[in-house]
C-alpha cells in the first residue's frame, strides 16, 4: 500500500495542534515556532500533493479508502480532483502567513488586564482549523465531509470569541461582549446551516444507501439510482443552504462582518480566505455533482442572489466606517462573484470561480493582514482615525495599496483573471446578469480607493505621525503574497491547467455545454 | 526582430521594478535610470521603425507570441504583441515624447524628495501604454488600459499629502472605471459573438456578425474611449487631474494616455465601419466634446486647466474624425501625433512658467513674462501657433484635414459636424490667444505669495528647455512632414483603410473658412485681453462664463446625483442591513430568548412543585392510556 | 381471599405516599413517603405474581428493594449534608438549582 499522502497532509497539522497545545505555558515562543514549522511542513506535503497530482489523469487521485462505520456504509474515503488540489494548496500556503502575522496576537496583555490569552491555544486552534479544512477538501465521502465541515466550527468559535484586537474604542468590557456576540452569531448561523444539511445527508443516505460521492454520481449517471424530482430538489436545498451560509450568500451573510470585525486580522483571514472557501468548494463538488438537475432548476434564483451579493456587498462596503468591516463586505461581494461563476454553468465561469477562490484567498490575505498591521499600530479600526500614513510608513501604504488594487481586480494582478472569467462565463449565458455584475468593478474601485484615500493620503494626523513602517516579520508575510498576486496575474496557467480538467468533468456531470459564438471566427 | 517588441515593453517595466523596489539606495541615480530605460525603449522603437520602413507595405505587421496567458476551454487569451503601422506610430510617439518628458522631469522634480518614485511611476506608465498599443487582443489591451489608469492614478496623486490631489486621483480612476466597464462588456460581447477577442478574428470577421451586436460592441468601446479620453459625459476627471506634477499632465493627460480612446476606436475600425449607428454616436460625442472642452478652456484662469480644456477639445476633434470612418481614421491619428507634440510642448512650457513663478498657476498673476523667459516664450509660442492652426505649422495640416473630412461625411450630418469643427477652431484660437496674452504679454501682475516671497521669474535650466525646444521643432515640422506627399496617409492606409468621401466644399474653401475662423478667434481674444490691462481678480462674467468656470456644471451634477445619491443609498443600505437583514435573525434569537425566559419560570427550584408536575404528567399518561383502551 | 383486595391496599398506600411527597416539607418525611410508594408498588408486583402464577413480579420486587436500598443510602447522605449546610431539612430551602 502506498503512503497515505492525503491523510498525512491533514494529520500533520492535527498532530501539530495537539503538540502545540501541550507546550508548557512558559515556553510560548517555542509554541509559536512549533506551529510555524508544522504549518511549513504541511505546506511541503501540500506541494508534494500538487506535484504528484496529474491534471490529465483520473478524476480523483491519491485516493485512500477504508471502511469506517460499516452499518451505515460510511467509508473513510479521500481523493482530490483539480479543484480540491488548488484549494488544498491555497490553504496550506496561507496558514504559515497567518501564523506569522498573528505572532504577537495572542501574547499576554500588559499587566493589569485580567484577560487570559493562551498563546499555545491560539496557534493550536489555527492548526486544528487547517487540519479540518484540508480534510474537508479531500473527503469524497459525504458523511466524512459533513463531520469535518461541522467540527471546524468549534475551533473557529474559540478563535473568534477568545482572541480579539488589543484595543477597542469602547473599552475592554464592551469588546468582550461584542466578541462573544460575534462568535455566538457565527456559531449559530453555521450550526443552523449544518443541521439542515444533516437532514439532507440523512435523506441522501435513505435514497442512495451509501455516502460515497463517486458511487452516487456514477449510479445517477448510469440510471441505476433514480431520484424523484422533488426529492432531489429538497436534498439540494438542504446542502445548498449550509454552503450558502458558510460562503456566505446574501441574505445569510450578516455573521461575516461581525466575525471579521471582532476577530484579529489573521483569524479574519482564516475565516474568509480559508474556511469560507469550503462552502463554495462544496457547492461545486457536492451540489452540482450530486444533484445536477436540481442545480439547474435553482440556477436562476441563485444567480439573482449572487448578483445581489455582489452589488449589495460592494455598496455596503462603501458605507462602512470600520476597516475590517469594509473588507468583510468586500468579501461578500467577491463571494457573490464566485457563486455566480459556479452556477453560470459554463467552463469559463467555473474555472473562473475556482481561480477566484484561490486569488481571493491571496488578495484578501494581503489586504487584511496589512490592515491588521495598521490597526495594531494605532489601536483603532475606524477609518476616520487614520490619515497621511503614506508619508510616515510608505512601505505599509504601498503594500496596502497593492492589496487594495488586487481587491478591485486590477488587470495584471491575479483576481482580474478570475473575475473576468466569471463575468465572461456568466455573460455568455445570461447577458443581463453579466452586465449588472460588471457594475461591481466600479463599486470595488470606489470602496478601495476611498479607504486608501482616507487612511493613507492627506495631511499626517498627529496620532499616526510616529507610526513605524513595516517590520521585517511583517514584510516576510506580505512580500510573498504580493509576488504571488503579480505572478498569478501575469501567468495563471499553472492553476488553470490543474483546474480545467476538473471543471470539464463537472460540466459533463451537469450535462451542460458552453454556448456557441454566433460567428465562428476563432478557427 | 520580433523579440525587440517584447524588449520595447520590458525596458521601462524593468525601470519601474528597479526604481520602486530598489528603495532609498537609488535616490541619487533613480531619475537617470528612468530616463535611460525610456530612451532605450525609444531606440528599440527606432530600430523597429527602420526595419518596417524597409519592408513592403503589406509585410509591415510583426506578430510576437510570447506565451499563453489564460487558457480556459474556449477562452484563449494570449500574451501576443502586434506591431504594425498604427502601433508603430504610437510607439514612437510614446517613447519619443516620453523620453523628452523624462529628461524634463529631471529638472522639474529636482527638489522633490520622492523623485525616484516619480520616475518609477513614469516608467510604469510607459510600459503600460506600450502594452496598450502593442497588444494583439482586447484583453491584453485591457491590461495596458488599466495599467495606464493606475499610473495616472499614482501620478495625479503624487503629492498625496494634498487632499485635493488625492481626491483628483481617486476621481480619475473611478471615472475611468466606468469606461472600463464598457471595455469589459465589449470584450464579453466579442467573446460571445466571435468566440474570441483577438484582433485578427474579431476585425476580419466583423462583417459576419449582426449589426445589432456590432452596434452594441461599438457603443461599449465608445464608453471606454469616453472614460480614458475624457469625452463627454465622462470628461469631468481631466480638469482635476491637473493636480499632478506638470510633466505628468504633459505626458499622460495631453500627449499619450488620453489619446488611447482614439487608438481604440481606430483600431476597432472594422467593427465601427459595419455599425453606422455606433459611428454616429462617436461623431456626436466628438463634436460635443470639442465644443465643450473649448468653452471650458475659455473660462479657466488656471493655465493648466485651460490647457486641459484644450486637450479635451482637441481629442474631441480626433474622436470626431475617428467616428467618420475610413474618411477620418488617418487624420485622427495624424492630429493625435501632432497634438502630442504641441500639447506636450505647451504643458512643458506651462510647467516652465510655474517653475519660475513659485508654482503659481493663475494666469491673472502672470503677464509680461516673455522677456524673463525667452526660450519658454518662443517654444510656447510655436506650440500656440501650431495648435490654433497657423498656416504651415503642424496643427494647420492635421486639423484642417479633420474639418474637411467632417464636411465630407455628407448630408446634414456633414454640415453640422463640419460647422461644429469650424466653430471649435475659432474658439481654440480665442482661448489659446487668451492664454498666450495673459501669460507672456501685458504688464506684470505678480504678487507676493502668502509667505511674502516675491516671485523672481527666470528661465528654466537646460535640462528642461532642451525637451521644450525639441517638441517645438516637432510642432512646427511634423504637419508638413506628414502631409506633403501624403506620407502619413500612405503609411497608415494599409491598416486603417482610407476613402475620400464627397465633400460639398472644396478643400480650398474649407481652408479659407478655417482661416477666417482663426482670425476671428484671435481678434476677439486680442480685443479682450491684448488691448487693455487684464484684471487680477476675475470679473464675475456672464452666465456662460460662470458655468464654464465650473466645468459647465458637470461636477455639480455629479455631486448632487451620484455622490449625494450614492451616499444616501449606501447609508440607507447600511441601515437596512443592520435593522432588517440582521434584525430578522436577531429577532428570531430574541423570540427564542423570550420564550425560554417564560419557560424558565417553571423551573423554580422547589422540589415539591417538580413533584406535582411529575405526578400530573404521570396522571395524564395513565388517563391517556385508559382513554386509548376505552376507544 | 381475593387477591384484588391487596391491590386496593397497594393503591391506598401509594396514594398516601404520593400525597405525603406533595404536601410535606420535611425532607425525611418526603423520603419516607417515597419509600412508602415504592413498597406499595412492591406489594402490587407480588400480588400480580400471585395472580398470574409466575415469578416475574417477585423478581422485580427484589430489584426494587435493591434499588430502594441504594436510594436510601444516597438520599440520606444528601439530606444529612443538606442539613449540615442549611440547618434545616425543609425541601423548600434547597431551591438553588433554578436558573
Amino acid at each position: 500500500m502506498s503512503f497515505p499522502l492525503l491523510t498525512a497532509t491533514a494529520a500533520l497539522p492535527a498532530i501539530g495542534a495537539v503538540a502545540t497545545a501541550a507546550v508548557p505555558a512558559a515556553q510560548r515562543t517555542a509554541a509559536k515556532w512549533l506551529a510555524l514549522l508544522v504549518s511549513l511542513a504541511t505546506l511541503a506535503l501540500a506541494i508534494t500533493v500538487l506535484v504528484r497530482f496529474d491534471p490529465d489523469g483520473a478524476r480523483y487521485q491519491l485516493t485512500e479508502s477504508h471502511a469506517w462505520i460499516k452499518d451505515f456504509g460510511v467509508r473513510y474515503d479521500l481523493g482530490v480532483d483539480g479543484i480540491a488540489v488548488a484549494l488544498l494548496a491555497l490553504t496550506a500556503l496561507l496558514i504559515p502567513f497567518i501564523v506569522l502575522a498573528g505572532w504577537h496576537d495572542a501574547d499576554p496583555l500588559e499587566t493589569g488586564s485580567k484577560r487570559w490569552r493562551p498563546t499555545q491555544g491560539f496557534f493550536a486552534l489555527i492548526l486544528a482549523v487547517e487540519a479540518m479544512v484540508i480534510i474537508s477538501f479531500e473527503a469524497t465521502d459525504v458523511f466524512v465531509f459533513y463531520i469535518f465541515f461541522e467540527v471546524m466550527l468549534i475551533p473557529m468559535y474559540f478563535l473568534i470569541g477568545g482572541f480579539g484586537d488589543r484595543a477597542h474604542e469602547h473599552g475592554e468590557k464592551a469588546a468582550s461582549t461584542q466578541r462573544s456576540y460575534a462568535a455566538v452569531k457565527f456559531l449559530l448561523y453555521n450550526l443552523v446551516g449544518g443541521l439542515i444539511m444533516l437532514a439532507a445527508v440523512i435523506g441522501l443516505y435513505v435514497v442512495a444507501g451509501n455516502f460515497s460521492l463517486p458511487e452516487i454520481v456514477q449510479a445517477r449517471a448510469n440510471g441505476s439510482l433514480h431520484m424523484a424530482t422533488s426529492t432531489e430538489r429538497w436534498l439540494f436545498l438542504g446542502f445548498f443552504f449550509a454552503f450558502a451560509v458558510k460562503a456566505p450568500l446574501w441574505p445569510l451573510h450578516t455573521w461575516l462582518p461581525n466575525a471579521m470585525q471582532e476577530a484579529t486580522a489573521p483569524v479574519a483571514v482564516l475565516i474568509t480566505a480559508v474556511v469560507d472557501k469550503v462552502g463554495t468548494f462544496a457547492m461545486l463538488r457536492f451540489c452540482l455533482q450530486l444533484f445536477p438537475e436540481a442545480s439547474k432548476w435553482a440556477t436562476p434564483a441563485i444567480l439573482v442572489l449572487s448578483l445581489i451579493s455582489i452589488v449589495y456587498g460592494a455598496l455596503l462596503a462603501v458605507g462602512q466606517r470600520d476597516i475590517k468591516r469594509l473588507v468583510a463586505y468586500a468579501s461578500i461581494s467577491h463571494f457573490g462573484f464566485i457563486i455566480m461563476g459556479i452556477f453560470a454553468m459554463t467552463s469559463q465561469g467555473q474555472s473562473g470561480a475556482t481561480l477566484y477562490m484561490v486569488n481571493h484567498g491571496i488578495s484578501t490575505a494581503a489586504l487584511m493582514l496589512v490592515a491588521g498591521f495598521l490597526i495594531s499600530r494605532r489601536g483603532s479600526r475606524l477609518i476616520a482615525d487614520y490619515g497621511g500614513v503614506q508619508k510616515v510608513a510608505p512601505l505599509l501604504a504601498g503594500t496596502f495599496l497593492i492589496g487594495g488594487l488586487a481587491t478591485l481586480s486590477l488587470p495584471g494582478l491575479a483576481p482580474f483573471v478570475s473575475e473576468f472569467l466569471v463575468l465572461v462565463g456568466t455573460f455568455a449565458r445570461y447577458p443581463a446578469i453579466g452586465v449588472i455584475a460588471t457594475f461591481g468593478i466600479v463599486l470595488a474601485a470606489l470602496y478601495t480607493l476611498v479607504l486608501y484615500q482616507r487612511t493613507m493620503t492627506g495631511p499626517v494626523k498627529p496620532e499616526v505621525s510616529a507610526m513605524p513602517d513595516l517590520r521585517a516579520r511583517e514584510l516576510v508575510v506580505v512580500a510573498p503574497l504580493i509576488v504571488l498576486l503579480i505572478f498569478l496575474g501575469v501567468y495563471p496557467k499553472p492553476v488553470t491547467d490543474i483546474v480545467n480538467p476538473a471543471v470539464k468533468q463537472t460540466m459533463t456531470d451537469v450535462h451542460k455545454t458552453d454556448p456557441k459564438p454566433s460567428v465562428e471566427a476563432a478557427k | 526582430m520580433e523579440n525587440l517588441i517584447a524588449l520595447l515593453i520590458a525596458a521601462p517595466l524593468l525601470g519601474a521594478a528597479v526604481l520602486l523596489v530598489g528603495g532609498r539606495r537609488l535616490d541619487a541615480v533613480g531619475h537617470w535610470i528612468g530616463t535611460l530605460l525610456s530612451t532605450v525603449s525609444f531606440v528599440f522603437g527606432l530600430i523597429l521603425f527602420v526595419d518596417l520602413l524597409g519592408k513592403g507595405a503589406e509585410h509591415r505587421t510583426l506578430i510576437k507570441h510570447l506565451y499563453s496567458w489564460v487558457p480556459v476551454a474556449g477562452f484563449q487569451a494570449d500574451v501576443t504583441f502586434r506591431l504594425d503601422q498604427l502601433s508603430m506610430t504610437f510607439v514612437l510617439l510614446i517613447t519619443g515624447v516620453g523620453s523628452l518628458i523624462h529628461l524634463y522631469s529631471v529638472g522639474y522634480m529636482e527638489h522633490d524628495e520622492r523623485r525616484r518614485r516619480f520616475f518609477g511611476y513614469l516608467n510604469l506608465f510607459l510600459a503600460a501604454m506600450l502594452l496598450l498599443v502593442l497588444a494583439d487582443n482586447y484583453l491584453l489591451l485591457y491590461v495596458g488600459w488599466e495599467g495606464v489608469g493606475l499610473a495616472s492614478y499614482l501620478l495625479i496623486g503624487f503629492w498625496q499629502h494634498k487632499p485635493s490631489a488625492a481626491t483628483a486621483a481617486k476621481k480619475a480612476f473611478l471615472v475611468n472605471r466606468v469606461g472600463d466597464m464598457g471595455l469589459s462588456i465589449a470584450i464579453m460581447l466579442m467573446f460571445t459573438t466571435f468566440g474570441s477577442f483577438a484582433f485578427g478574428p474579431v476585425l476580419n470577421h466583423a462583417g459576419d456578425a449582426s449589426e445589432g451586436k456590432l452596434t452594441a460592441i461599438g457603443l461599449m468601446l465608445l464608453l471606454a474611449a469616453c472614460g480614458k479620453s475624457a469625452q463627454v459625459p465622462l470628461q469631468s476627471w481631466l480638469g482635476d487631474a491637473m493636480e499632478g506634477p506638470t510633466p505628468v499632465s504633459a505626458l499622460i493627460h495631453a500627449a499619450t494616455m488620453v489619446t488611447a480612446g482614439v487608438y481604440l476606436i481606430v483600431r476597432s475600425g472594422a467593427v465601427f465601419n459595419a455599425a453606422p449607428d455606433a459611428q454616429l454616436a462617436v461623431t456626436v460625442v466628438g463634436a460635443v466634446t470639442l465644443l465643450f472642452g473649448a468653452i471650458v478652456g475659455c473660462a479657466k484662469d488656471d493655465i493648466k486647466k485651460a490647457l486641459a480644456g484644450s486637450t479635451m477639445s482637441q481629442i474631441g476633434y480626433m474622436i470626431l474624425a475617428a467616428g467618420l470612418g475610413p474618411i477620418g481614421y488617418v487624420f485622427a491619428i495624424m492630429h493625435l501625433v501632432t497634438h502630442g507634440f504641441f500639447k506636450a510642448g505647451l504643458f512643458l512650457g506651462a510647467g516652465s512658467v510655474m517653475h519660475g513663478m513659485n508654482d503659481e498657476v493663475d494666469m491673472r498673476k502672470y503677464g509680461g513674462l516673455r522677456t524673463y523667459m525667452p526660450v519658454t516664450f518662443i517654444t510656447f509660442g510655436l506650440g500656440y501657433l501650431a495648435i490654433i492652426g497657423f498656416p504651415g505649422l503642424s496643427g494647420f495640416f492635421s486639423k484642417d484635414k479633420i474639418i474637411e473630412a467632417a464636411f465630407a461625411k455628407g448630408g446634414t450630418e456633414g454640415w453640422i459636424l463640419g460647422g461644429a469643427a469650424l466653430l471649435g477652431a475659432a474658439i481654440t484660437a480665442f482661448y489659446m490667444t487668451r492664454v498666450m496674452l495673459m501669460t507672456f504679454f501685458g504688464e506684470k501682475r505678480w504678487q507676493p505669495d502668502e509667505n511674502g516671497h516675491e516671485p523672481h521669474p527666470h528661465e528654466s535650466p537646460r535640462v528642461m528647455t532642451i525637451p521644450m525646444i525639441l517638441l517645438a521643432v516637432g510642432s512646427v515640422c511634423a504637419g508638413g512632414l506628414f502631409s506633403i506627399g501624403d506620407r502619413f496617409l500612405h503609411w497608415l492606409e494599409p491598416i486603417t483603410g482610407h476613402s475620400e468621401g464627397n465633400s460639398p466644399l472644396s478643400a480650398a474653401a474649407v481652408t479659407g473658412a478655417t482661416m477666417v475662423c482663426l482670425v476671428i478667434g484671435v481678434g476677439i481674444a486680442w480685443a479682450q485681453y491684448g488691448r487693455g490691462p487684464v484684471p487680477v481678480v476675475a470679473p464675475r462674467g456672464s452666465l456662460l462664463t460662470r458655468a464654464a468656470r465650473r466645468d459647465l456644471l458637470q461636477d455639480d451634477f455629479n455631486h448632487v446625483v451620484l455622490v449625494r445619491g450614492g451616499e444616501h443609498l449606501t447609508r440607507s443600505l447600511v441601515y437596512v442591513d443592520h435593522t432588517l437583514v440582521d434584525g430578522v435573525v436577531n429577532g428570531t434569537a430574541a423570540g427564542f430568548g423570550g420564550l425560554s425566559g417564560r419557560l424558565r419560570r417553571i423551573q423554580n427550584g422547589f422540589a415539591r412543585s417538580y413533584a406535582v408536575s411529575m405526578f400530573g404528567g404521570a396522571a395524564l399518561l395513565v388517563a391517556a392510556t385508559l382513554l386509548m383502551r376505552a376507544v | 381471599m381475593n387477591p384484588v383486595n391487596y391491590l386496593y391496599l397497594s393503591a391506598l398506600l401509594f396514594t398516601i405516599g404520593a400525597t405525603g411527597v406533595l404536601i410535606r416539607r420535611n425532607a425525611i418525611v418526603v423520603f419516607m413517603c417515597i419509600e412508602l410508594m415504592l413498597n406499595a408498588c412492591n406489594l402490587a408486583f407480588v400480588v400480580f405474581s400471585r395472580m398470574h402464577g409466575n415469578l416475574d413480579g417477585q423478581i422485580i420486587a427484589f430489584f426494587t428493594m435493591v434499588v430502594a436500598a441504594a436510594e436510601v443510602v444516597v438520599g440520606l447522605a444528601i439530606i444529612v449534608s443538606l442539613f449540615r449546610t442549611r440547618h434545616s431539612a425543609s425541601v423548600d430551602d434547597a431551591s438553588l438549582m433554578k436558573l
